[in-house]
Formats: C-alpha cells, structure tokens, sequence
C-alpha cells in the first residue's frame, strides 16, 4: 500500500490525517476519492511531497511504501 | 553554534536566551526575538482559548535547519538558535525564539529580522485557533509574502 497524507484544513476535509490507498497513477488513485477532497486536493496553492521531498504532481506514480504529503499554504509560525 | 529545535512543550524563553548569550563570551552583540500566542486576532474579538500548531516531520525541522544555514551564509554570527512549538499552546505561551550572536549588533539584528520573516512565511507549518469550542484554521497573510519581499525574496 501507499498513504497519503493530509496536512492543515485538508485533513478535516479527509476525516483524517492519514489514508491508505493502493499504489499506482495519481490521477488512478485520485479518481477514487471523494469529489470535494480531490477539488481541494487539486487546488492551484497545495503542494505535494513525496517521501519528504518537494515533487511536481503531474505523472506522479506511487510505488508500495511511498508516503505523498498534500501541502496547503502555510499559516505562519 | 546553531541550535534549531522542534519542541512539544512550553519552554523557558528567557532560560535559553541566558544559556546562549553565556555560551557565546566572544559575541558583543546578542539579539533575540520572542513570538508569544495572542489573546486576540485582527478580524475576532480577545477571545482564543487555545492555539495549535500542526508540522510535517519530513519537512518542517530540516525546512528550519536549511534556513539557519542559509542566515549563517549571509552574517557573520558566532551562533543562531531557533526554536519553535508544535501542539497546543494559550494565550502567552512562547511559539518561537530566534537568537543570534554576533561580534558587534549588527549583524545579529539582520539575521535574526531575516529569519523570522522566513519561519512565518516559509516554513512548514499550518496554525489554527480555538474560539468558543470551535476549532478553525488560519490562513495565509499577505503581510507575511510581504515581509519576505523586503529580503528581495518571494514565496516558493
């Protein structure tokens, strides 16, 4: 499996801050999410990072054990 | 000597700035900023309960310790220390400390100016306050990317 991980308000939009999905495309893997969860997800201002380290999303391919962090702007110390 | 932590509970801000001005004799100069949860928010009456500050371990330290490097590139400082809280904090609790320790003022003024215009709108952190029972997040500020542009610098 791989885990995605929610940070900020997109974790109370997830209900959690954590989830487990099979590995695989991105697009394959967020087209199985809730709809109003991948519009937040997708937003122009979050950033994503995958096993601690800034990606582009774009062809993103999760492989087993890979953790993708979905980042929203941050709030300030 | 530089010293960023990540700390999980309340810390004695005044305790660790007379730690690190001893452990710099050589330093005339030794500036440090203290940022403390506000009772009060600009939109919302003095009504918050509680603060809570939520990071990305793969992230946000190494985030803290890459912009200690930085600052030490651009002054001459015998020592930088940051320090920032994570979980829940109320109002008067310290968030952040920044000290810096440099042969004459200077210096230790800029960098420490400059490293907190950088941890409010650079590092990783997402903030969010309770009011009334209610949790609700914090967004960015404009002044934040505003402040960061003074260094001639622009958010990621």
């Amino acid at each position: 499996m791989a885990r995605l991980v929610f940070l900020g308000r997109l974790a109370d939009l997830a209900g959690g801050a954590e989830r487990e999905v099979a590995p695989g495309p991105l697009a394959a893997i967020l087209s199985g999410l809730e709809h109003d969860l991948v519009q937040a997800l997708t937003g122009a201002r979050i950033r994503v990072a995958l096993n601690g380290a800034l990606v582009a999303r774009d062809g993103l391919v999760l492989k087993p054990g890979d953790e993708l962090a979905f980042l929203p702007p941050v709030s300030g110390g | 000597m530089i010293e960023v932590r990540l700390i999980e509970m309340a810390f004695d801000a005044a305790g660790a700035m007379r730690d690190f001005a001893a452990a710099h004799p050589q330093s005339g100069g030794v500036v440090s900023f203290l940022g403390q949860v506000r009772v009060d928010s600009a939109q919302q009456g003095a009504d918050v309960e509680a603060l809570e500050l939520q990071h990305y371990a793969p992230l946000t330290l190494p985030g803290m310790q890459a912009l200690a490097q930085d600052v030490l590139g651009r002054w001459a400082l015998d020592g930088l220390l940051i320090w920032h809280r994570v979980g829940e904090m109320a109002p008067g609790d310290p968030i952040v400390l920044v000290v810096a320790a440099s042969r004459h003022r200077r210096d230790a003024f800029a960098a420490a100016d400059f490293a907190m215009d950088h941890l409010k709108s650079e590092s990783w952190f997402w903030k969010r306050e309770k009011r009334g029972g209610q949790w609700a997040w914090v967004e960015p500020r404009e002044q934040d990317y505003a402040d960061l542009a003074r260094w001639g610098q622009t958010q990621a």
